[in-house]
């Protein structure tokens, strides 16, 4: 099975990591992985902040690069919602259509297309989960609470087959973490706060790492954690699935 | 061009393509095996009392005591005894230190412990509003499960005035922490006939 | 003074214990609305019944209003249409005139707060008593509600204590709810009995049996309505619905979703005044119509009125109703007044992070974090954006549609941020304030995975 990576511009530049571990659980899985090496950005960050018309260089780039796959596969919920709902190609609609469709985030691809019920995974550390909002709700990776419907989670039923692994969930279990997109720094204040508060509530139980499947969310919350020098760290889901410790 | 017919014809400019109304599937609706003790339970929690009893009779003493203790009471039910012709004569200022009030009404809807009560059952819009105590009397066989089931059940047209009531007045206005007894009754008695 | 949410919210968050409180109190709220919601199976079908009958009346609005009025007409009702908040008080200032009324009292109706109806009748010399326990606090104070369901849920107990001792001469210091409450009820109570004139909003309206439906906790609209010789019901038009029987629907979900409990204590359903009453009823465009001609916002107009969608906003929570500088505040708020004023409003729709919890929440099932994103496009569209935005969203757009050069500002950024990291912790960056920054790799995953290809 071929697939195609996409591995979103702030990863790239500054979580390198998290696409290295993306691509390894990947392989490891029996996927044929190809990295298109023209690619950027989904455009979200122009789009949420009202600037859609701006996208249609981003939009072009990202289809010039990922047409005709079966797949593309990217660990990040936010960059793939935003390409299923704003992706297009006037020209072309065809295009945009067809990669809207291949289009899954890691861990839907996981549960879904894949269809994995082991992992050769090992992280013998208590971890916070964090549901970032656009990959659940969004999505619909995870049940929500709002939601009077069957309870289930695909990001953690990938986590409960890791070994050594303790998880658990703040208090409320599916409150935005503030990042936000441009709202982490054109609302600081709320912003911050919210990151504070979902923070408490993972300190209370007692936790090494704080896993989410965006990389957007955890680089927040990393900032703040930091600025208090908290103990506890960030990791991206796809470091946690294919580590072995 | 009047106002009226401005907005009528903005909206008509402006409107959207048809969607069909929904049916409604009561089958599809919440159903209790005890319809009575879903709505005692439901009433306690609101801070309501209710008071199963075999016959309308045993009200009667009930306000033969409060009478006696010389408290302001209107009974509207002529089954209780007789009921005074003026009442919708009375004006708020008359009825400001009214203590307790006896209705009959229609139904009880056991999925929130709400009671309709029809203009012609209050005789008075304004008794079980400005009273401190709020007696209503339905018989065992009106509790129905839902607001569907009750509005099958009554017609909100006929009269003038209609009002479902949940429990005594209340309010969280302060911190959310609950107060009984805002402006309307500080309490509510539901009697039950079997 | 900056006047944006931005701002605003951050001098309400200076204060972090109370808004910590302000935060868990009304997460309580959206605890009691899951508690509520979860114990129906068919929740969720209540709600989709909802959005349906509700998009049904919207593609038939003029059909169901006229309806409606021909109806209350003939039970006895003066219907009056106002196309706008100006006009719609000066309805309400000719019935009083005409009548010569004093004494006027007021039920929660958040249609009045928009139309600043106290304001306007305060200048004509006219004093307007709120009754709802929240709004009395906050008009005594002289303040706006911060919450169309919880009107003063901004304020403590201390706070409340202080303002009635001031106002109701309550015992200092004394700020036990039940003692606050009981003053507020002995003080109203005088104003019900001496009042001319009721005004109430209106929930539901009925087109099939030209009769309306107020909802309320306290009791407060009843005792105003039944004691007043004229009541005034003011509605905007989208509160119309086709059939009594849909009432089943709406009061189901209502109260659920508000505060959690399974219906108000009081639902109260006018046909017909009384014998000795006039009864008004003033139905209000004000923006409505043009909504309804907007095809990405006219759901906006299924709006019950249950602040869901505020109890639940993570963002509402840790800044407060002031914070949004408008009559209804919270994500609902933030579709609907830009219809009102769109540059005043311009800030609103960004005041969120589009995490979707709104949209959950909402009874009847409005895309109320889809709209925010949309308006965010029609604000940059109108030209209501910094230019600095502008700028440099075009020069990130420039940058990621070309990948030679994106590669080549990652290189020298990381560069920059791991030799010169201090160049980034300025009081200019905003991430930097309360946030460390990310550490810099040397190798983008391209890099690695060129590398790794070899």
């Amino acid at each position: 099975m071929t697939v195609a990576l996409f591995i979103p511009c702030y990863i790239d530049q500054l979580y390198p990591k998290v696409g290295i571990a993306t691509l390894e659980l990947l392989e490891k899985l029996g996927c044929d992985v190809v990295f298109p090496l023209g690619q950027t950005c989904c455009g979200q960050p122009m789009a949420n902040s009202g600037f859609s018309g701006l996208t249609n260089g981003c939009n072009k780039n990202f289809i010039a690069n990922f047409s005709g796959f079966d797949y593309i596969v990217a660990p990040s919920g936010s960059c793939v919602l935003h390409l299923k709902e704003h992706l297009q190609d006037d020209k072309n609609p065809e295009k945009a259509h067809q990669i809207k469709n291949s289009l899954f985030e890691l861990t839907e691809f996981l549960t879904d297309i894949i269809k994995v019920d082991t992992l050769d995974a090992r992280f013998p550390f208590k971890v916070g989960i964090h549901n970032s909002c656009h990959g659940q709700r969004g999505l619909n990776l995870a049940s929500m609470t709002e939601k009077n419907t069957p309870s289930f989670s695909k990001p953690e039923q990938l986590l409960k087959m890791v070994g050594g692994i303790e998880l658990s969930y703040p208090k409320r279990k599916d409150e935005c973490c503030g990042f936000g997109g441009t709202f982490c720094v054109f609302e600081e204040a709320v912003s911050v706060k919210m990151g504070k508060d979902r923070i408490t509530e993972h300190e209370a139980n007692d936790i090494d790492y704080i896993t989410a499947g965006d990389s957007s969310c955890l680089m927040h919350l990393e900032g703040i954690l930091n600025r208090k020098g908290s103990p506890i760290k960030t990791i991206h889901i796809a470091e946690i699935l294919n580590s072995s410790f | 061009m009047s106002s009226r017919n401005k907005i009528l014809n903005a909206i008509a400019a402006h409107q959207p393509d048809q969607v069909a109304m929904p049916v409604i599937h009561h089958e599809q609706v919440i159903t209790f095996e005890n319809p009575f003790l879903q709505f005692k339970t439901i009433v306690e929690s609101i801070g309501g009392k209710v008071v199963l009893v075999p016959t309308i009779q045993f009200i009667q003493s009930e306000i033969q005591n409060n009478k006696s203790a010389s408290k302001y009471i209107i009974n509207t039910v002529s089954e209780l005894g007789d009921v005074p012709d003026n009442l919708n004569k009375l004006t708020a200022a008359a009825l400001e230190k009214l203590d307790t009030v006896y209705i009959r009404a229609t139904l009880g809807v056991a999925e929130n412990g709400a009671v309709w009560v029809s203009e012609s059952q209050m005789k008075n819009r304004l008794l079980p509003f400005i009273c401190e105590h709020l007696v209503l009397i339905i018989n065992q066989k009106d509790i129905v499960a839902t607001m569907h089931q009750a509005y099958n059940k009554i017609d909100i047209s006929t009269e003038g005035f209609g009002a479902f009531i949940a429990g005594p007045s209340k309010t969280a206005d302060i911190e959310q922490s609950l107060v009984i007894g805002a402006h309307g009754a500080k309490n509510a008695t539901i009697y039950i006939i079997e | 003074m900056n006047s944006k949410h931005a701002a605003l919210s951050e001098k309400f968050i200076a204060d972090e214990p109370r808004t910590n409180w302000h935060d868990e109190t009304l997460w309580f709220v959206r605890e009691k609305r899951d508690k509520a919601t979860h114990g129906l199976p068919e929740w969720e079908q209540l709600r989709e019944w909802a959005s349906q009958i509700k998009n049904h009346t919207l593609s038939n609005l003029n059909a169901y209003l006229t309806e409606f009025e021909e109806k209350a007409k003939a039970n006895g009702i003066k219907v009056h249409w106002a196309a706008d908040a100006q006009e719609h008080n000066e309805i309400v200032h000719s019935i009083i005139k005409k009548n010569n009324i004093q004494k006027i009292v007021k039920s929660k109706s958040m249609l009045t707060e928009e139309c600043h109806l106290n304001d306007y009748l305060q200048e004509k010399g006219l004093e307007v008593v709120d009754t709802d326990l929240g709004e009395r606090i906050v008009q005594f104070r002289k303040e706006p509600p911060s919450h169309i369901v919880l009107p003063a849920i901004h304020l403590k107990k201390q706070d409340v204590s202080d303002t009635f001792h001031e106002h109701l001469n309550t015992e200092k210091g004394n700020n036990d709810p039940q003692y606050l409450t009981e003053a507020a009820r002995q003080h109203l109570r005088s104003k019900f009995i001496e009042a001319d004139l009721a005004i109430t909003g209106v929930n539901f309206a009925i087109a099939e049996t030209g009769g309306f439906v107020v909802c309320t906790n306290e009791g407060n609209a009843d005792m105003g309505a039944h004691t007043a010789k004229v009541h005034i019901a003011c509605m905007g038009f989208e509160k119309i619905i086709p059939k009594a029987e849909h009432l089943s629907v709406f009061l189901r979900i209502l109260a659920r979703s508000a505060t959690g409990q399974a219906i108000t204590t009081y639902s109260s359903h006018f046909h017909k005044p009384r014998p000795d009453q006039e009864m008004h009823l003033v139905i209000v465009d004000n923006g409505r119509s043009r909504q309804l001609g907007r095809a990405d916002f006219k759901n906006s107009l299924k709006c019950i009125r249950c602040a869901a969608c505020f109890n639940t906003c993570p963002v509402y929570r840790r800044s407060g109703g002031h914070s949004y500088h408008t009559t209804t505040a919270g994500p609902i708020g933030s579709i609907l007044n830009p219809n009102l004023d769109m540059k005043t409003n311009a800030d609103l729709p960004f005041a969120s992070t589009l995490c979707g919890s709104c949209s959950n929440v909402c009874p009847v099932k409005i895309d109320i974090h889809e709209q925010l994103w949309k308006w965010r496009q029609e604000i940059v569209k109108e030209g209501y954006v910094s230019s600095d935005k502008k700028t440099a969203m075009k020069g990130m757009s420039y940058m990621f549609s070309n990948p030679a050069l994106y590669r080549f500002v990652g290189i020298i950024g990381r560069w920059m941020m791991r030799n010169f990291p201090n160049l980034l912790k300025s009081k200019h960056n905003l991430w930097f304030k309360q946030r460390e920054m990310p550490e810099a790799p040397k190798k983008s995953f391209r890099d690695w995975y060129i590398d790794h290809q070899k």
